[in-house]
């Protein structure tokens, strides 16, 4: 049976003045699945959500939300929508609950709908015992957690995640994506942008690779590791300046050069590092590790994710 | 679906809000400084003006009493257009918050100038009651004051919740809307002593000011002395400035808002 796709977009543009922000892409993102957009700050990532969110106007191309076009239909499809900003707008001065009620009322659900689900949505963001606080001093992960629970309080059909967890710390983070799993199994589709390759693999069913507004690739986090990479890379570090790549460059299928480190990509790390060895290679110190869609990002771009 | 008019009223009920918990702290700005100003200017100093034809025959509180409903319009309205609507945009950004549901942004617009209309109706009822209260008022044309004042003010505010939305950084260039307008304009449009009595190349300055306008209305409706054809010109200039203001609201939301 084919469903039709929540999200379609067909050599969808944003321009700001001169700059192409988004510079014309294709994306079919389906039902109950959690598709990601990966890649560096300044990769249109951003615009391309405001644009889905039918918040921003397209500059040029085609888009499809929910089956319907945002330009003619914004109001429509914008209430079965879930957004979560890159920065946060809750109101501060107001606590938690009301933060939550506020916000549902908005949607034009009756009072009674917005309490109840205001209590549900509390216990779901684990903020039940800080409901009538206000929101000023919460904590970066606890501000972050309202916000998607915000986002929840009309029931979305399409979930969209602007960097849900920068800025967080690694246990505020784990907590947040513990949460998105939960809406991921109960059906919710989830779009998520994200310059952190270890969220686009825990989160993504399937994502793309963004790169100056344009998709550099596609596919589900193994199959792009699979096409873009190796198995296995071996890291070696020197000192700033005294990498040489030369003695390994025939240990793998490919070498890229860090400021800090070579790293060769090969399907045995290990027998890379061993050779390397033999040959007098003598780095500060030596990883082997699985590849990594930062390892793709790089091989696509020549850059990695997070300067 | 959202009803046009539903969006705008639920804008304005998210603000109502964020009044209830927070309203202690605009007491002052919006209640208490009106209240000093009448009872220091009208009652005494006042006290050593004698009733007189500028006066209208009455005691000088009773003459001030429904310009400084006017006044008082303009000062809440400075407050309530400036920095709250920067902050929607910037610091709070709750307007951001609100544009992502079936709320438009020029129905944010509408609402945001929908709440400042019921600030200030609020603010000034209890003002109006107060200086009844005290005995500042000649009679229940006061009422009627009230509704020019809240008229007042909105000349003022729409055009102002115009200009704030357009701009940007921290809010300096609020700083001269307080300084060169509306200082000056409390001081010399009318509130204390008729225009009449400026310089002659100082009137026209105080002949454009929505509180000019305003402070002959409530005046007029105080002392329940009214000319057709000036009270109909003043309504239609302070109409025509909120109607302005309002056009220009929708207008800078949506282009700030719509990205």
């Amino acid at each position: 049976m084919s469903v039709d796709p929540l999200v379609l977009a067909e050599g969808l543009t944003k321009r700001f003045g001169d700059f192409e922000a988004v510079a014309g892409i294709d994306i079919e993102v389906r039902k109950g699945e959690a598709f990601g957009f990966l890649g560096p700050n300044g990769a249109g990532k951003s615009s391309t959500m405001r644009m889905v969110a039918c918040v921003s106007p397209r500059s040029g191309g085609e888009l499809r939300v929910l089956g319907m076009d945002p330009t003619v239909e914004g109001p429509k499809i914008r209430a079965r929508l879930g957004v979560v900003p890159q920065q946060d707008n809750l109101d501060n001065e107001l606590t938690v609950r009301q933060n939550l009620q506020v916000y549902g009322r908005y949607f034009g659900l009756s009072r009674k709908h917005v309490r109840d689900k205001a209590a549900e949505l509390l216990e779901f963001a684990q903020l039940a015992d800080r409901a009538d606080d206000e929101v000023e001093p919460l904590s970066g992960g606890m501000k972050r957690r309202l916000t998607i629970a915000r986002s929840l309080v009309n029931d979305p059909e399409l979930l969209l995640l602007d960097e849900p967890t920068t800025g967080l710390d690694p246990q505020a983070r784990h907590l947040l994506w513990d949460r998105l799993f939960r809406l991921k199994q109960q059906g919710v589709t989830l779009i998520v942008t994200t310059h952190y390759m270890d969220e686009a693999e825990q989160l993504c069913d399937r994502l793309v690779v963004m790169d100056k507004g344009r998709i550099a690739a596609e596919g589900s986090p193994s199959q792009l590791i699979d096409r873009y990479s190796t198995k296995e890379v071996l890291e070696l570090r020197f000192p700033p300046g005294e990498q040489d790549p030369e003695p390994v460059r025939d240990l793998g299928e490919r070498v890229e050069v860090l400021p800090d480190r070579v790293l060769v990509y090969t399907t045995d790390g290990e027998a890379a590092l061993a050779a390397a060895h033999t040959r007098g290679v003598t780095p500060v110190s030596s990883l082997v590790r699985r590849s990594t869609l930062e390892d793709v990002f790089l091989r696509l771009t020549g850059r990695t994710l997070v300067d | 679906m959202l009803r046009p008019w539903q969006a705008r009223l639920l804008v304005v009920e998210s603000m109502w809000t964020w009044y209830r918990r927070n309203w202690r702290a605009t007491v002052f700005s919006s209640l208490l400084s009106p209240v000093f100003f009448l009872v220091a200017m009208g009652f005494g100093l006042g006290s050593q003006i004698q009733p007189g034809g500028l006066t209208h025959g009455y005691s000088y509180v009773v003459y001030l009493m429904p310009a400084m409903l006017a006044a008082a319009a303009i000062q809440n309205a400075a407050g309530e257009s400036t920095f709250p609507i920067l902050s929607g945009f910037k610091w709070s950004r709750v307007y951001w918050g609100m544009t992502a549901t079936p709320i438009t942004p020029a129905q944010v617009a509408t609402g945001q100038l929908l709440w400042i209309l019921g600030r200030l109706t609020f603010s000034l009822t209890v003002f109006a009651i107060i200086g009844t209260a005290l005995g500042a008022a000649a009679g229940p044309g006061i009422v009627l004051s009230l509704v020019f004042a809240v008229l007042t003010g909105m000349a003022f505010a729409a055009p102002l919740v115009a200009f704030a939305a357009t701009v940007e950084g921290e809010g300096d260039k609020f700083n001269p809307v307080f300084r060169f307008i509306v200082l000056p304009m409390t001081l010399l449009a009318g509130t204390f002593y008729p225009v009449s009595e400026l310089p002659a190349v100082v009137r026209p300055l105080a002949w454009i000011t929505p509180l000019w306008h305003g402070t002959e209305l409530t005046r007029a409706a105080a002392f329940w002395n009214f000319e057709l054809w000036p009270v109909l010109g003043h309504v239609a200039y302070l109409l025509a400035l909120s109607a302005v203001g309002w056009f220009l609201t929708v207008r800078y939301f949506r282009r700030r808002l719509e990205v």
